[in-house]
């Protein structure tokens, strides 16, 4: 009697588990998006009052109560414009010069990364193993140890107040990047080479004939990182640069804070226009390549 | 009939190989001129007095190290502020990101979008990113003393200015930018083999086990990633520090510096050049240390699907 009924009693246990399920998925549902929109707010809510604050009038105070985070009043477009016309510090100065500073160093890092990149993982030499290893513990050195010990090299090549100790180092190679081109370039089957040997192409050919247009994909992704972290430098700039028409864009804002100040009044709007222009080009380029970009992240993270 | 054919081996082993070296040409140049180099003349730098405002510089013996324990005020306050801050960086950054992409990897409508505006803070220049949290933090006016006001906090801190608060201050604007690293452990988690969790709910298992028993070990590799490249950006804060610490550095004289900050300060503004490099001397010794313990007890716990320890 027990073995005939139990059956059905366990079909009867089940749909009360799907219903329950449903339910239960439902609330899962609403508290995922609870915390997806609220850690948006965070994030977009700073952005937006930054906005807000850069279209109020010269004069006005960045600052209310209650605090406007939208621009609902104030709507001066022509401080983006004012900013980057500024008399004394004009912004599209140091836009220019990033801009020239990225050519050159994205540039250098395509090519001399493409190039390293290949030999660790197209061809067999001795001590490849060992350069290799070489390269994956100057991945964990900070970039910060060698700030002083380089500058101190480049004050004595006389470097010092140019743009050289800023783009010259990237046609060298750099850890990260290499690693990064090497995994990509590993992936192809080993005959593409053996075949474009056979048929009488040196190394060079092989690379750039075959390995170079496949390596696409990976060198963009690199030419992209390259970009942002150009945008973003911060520190060399600031002890290489004395001059201060040839400021870069992240330096430059910060310069700019002092060049706004009129006596008390900070003139805070058009700091923030300058700050909200500095990250627009870099929101527009991530917006574009952001599927890439995420996924060449992804695959150091997970293989590194 | 052998030695023709070996011979041409030998010729196109030859061949790769010097195409290797040629290839490699920039890196090895680059590593010895921008690396090995500098490191070696910082080396000796710190034990001269070398500075921008005098012509000749001496040997000094350890003296620039010896200073650096006894005579340089800030040496310890910009330690400590630095360690201050990686502890309130590091650990609350690998836990929030991993919440975050346990998030962002449900599969709901709009959740791509959820995603790029995630990741978006990690893109927007720092001194952008330092600006706009320095006005954020404003004592009197700035939104988020305004919102602790609404909550019901009646002194909210004066973030800026005073010593205890500028460290958590700066700590936050970092911590804003944790969707960077949502993304890594993102992408740890979608390579988790479904089957994985499909056996374990055949056994019983019940969520917390699952996350317990696969999901961390199976994205450990990323914990172990996030944690060290987490520790050495948190101990190299410099922009943020230099940005939001402007003011500060008149009002509460100096009390904000963090470890990079002094260095500069001594280096590049009062040009001690030779102390400097000991400064440098001394932060790559720290750093190393700290990341060799990481390694060493977190090696153990990190699980290679393939079986390599990488």
């Amino acid at each position: 009697m027990n073995k005939i009924s139990s059956p059905i009693k366990f079909e009867q246990k089940q749909i009360t588990f799907l219903k329950r399920k449903s339910t239960k998925s439902i609330i899962h549902k609403i508290t995922i998006y609870i915390i997806s929109i609220i850690m948006s707010m965070v994030i977009l809510l700073p952005i937006s009052w930054l906005l807000t604050g850069a279209l109020k009038a010269t004069g006005e105070s960045i600052y209310s109560i209650p605090v406007s985070w939208f621009p609902t009043n104030s709507f001066h477009f022509e401080n983006f414009l004012k900013v980057l016309n500024y008399p004394t510090f004009p912004l599209w100065r140091p836009m220019l010069n990033t801009l020239f500073l990225v050519v050159l160093n994205v540039i250098g890092v395509v090519l001399s990364n493409a190039l390293i990149g290949y030999a660790f993982a197209r061809l067999s030499f001795p001590g490849r193993d060992f350069l290799f290893k070489v390269v994956i513990f100057t991945m964990f050195v900070p970039s910060t140890v060698l700030l002083i010990p380089q500058f101190l090299v480049f004050l004595k090549l006389g470097w010092y107040g140019t743009y050289l100790p800023l783009w010259v180092p990237a046609f060298f190679g750099s850890a990260w990047n290499i690693f990064i081109v090497r995994q990509y370039m590993r992936s192809f089957p080993k005959d593409l080479d053996e075949a474009a040997l056979l048929d009488g192409c040196n190394h060079f050919q092989v690379f750039t004939k075959i390995i170079l247009p496949l390596s696409k994909p990976v060198l963009a992704v690199i030419g992209v990182f390259t970009v942002l972290s150009v945008w973003n430098e911060f520190t060399r700039p600031l002890i290489y640069l004395n001059d201060q028409t040839l400021y870069p864009i992240s330096i430059g804002i910060n310069y700019f804070r002092t060049v706004t100040r009129s006596g008390l009044n900070p003139n805070l709007n058009l700091v923030m226009a300058g700050a909200f222009i500095s990250m627009v080009p870099m929101l527009i380029l991530y917006y574009f390549t952001q599927d890439k970009l995420v996924g060449g992240i992804a695959s150091v993270g997970i293989k590194g | 009939m052998d030695k023709p054919k070996s011979i041409a081996v030998y010729r196109l082993r030859k061949k790769e190989i010097t195409a290797a070296y040629l290839f490699l040409a920039p890196w090895i140049i680059g590593f010895i001129v921008f690396q090995l180099i500098p490191i070696g003349y910082s080396l000796y730098a710190s034990f001269t007095d070398w500075s921008l405002i005098r012509p000749n510089s001496h040997w000094v013996n350890f003296d620039n190290y010896i200073n650096m324990f006894t005579h340089d005020i800030y040496f310890f306050t910009s330690l400590s502020n630095t360690i201050k801050y990686v502890g309130l960086t590091v650990i609350p950054s690998v836990i929030i990101g991993l919440l975050l992409a346990l998030v962002l990897n449900q599969k709901i409508k709009g959740m791509n979008l959820f995603r790029t505006i995630l990741y978006a803070p990690a893109v927007i220049p720092v001194v952008a990113t330092s600006i706009l949290w320095l006005n954020l933090f404003n004592y009197k006016m700035g939104p988020i003393n305004l919102f602790l006001h609404a909550i019901g906090v009646v002194n909210p801190p004066n973030w800026m200015l005073d010593p205890a608060w500028f460290i958590p201050a700066v700590a936050i604007t970092s911590l804003w930018g944790v969707g960077g690293g949502a993304i890594i452990f993102l992408a740890g988690l979608q390579n988790i083999n479904n089957s994985l969790y499909e056996a374990a709910e055949i056994d019983g298992a019940s969520s917390w086990h699952k996350f317990i028993w696969i999901t961390i070990p199976m994205i450990s590799p990323s914990l172990f990633f996030m944690l060290i490249t987490g520790l050495v950006g948190a101990f190299e804060i410099f922009a943020p520090a230099y940005i939001m610490g402007a003011r500060a550095d008149m009002v509460i004289g100096n009390q904000y510096r963090f470890y990079m900050l002094n260095m500069y300060i001594n280096g590049f503004t009062q040009g001690k050049l030779g102390y400097s490099s000991a400064l440098g001397w001394i932060y790559i010794i720290i750093v190393a240390i700290t990341i060799g313990l990481v390694f060493k007890f977190t090696e153990k716990y990190v699980y290679y699907e393939t079986g390599q320890r990488g």
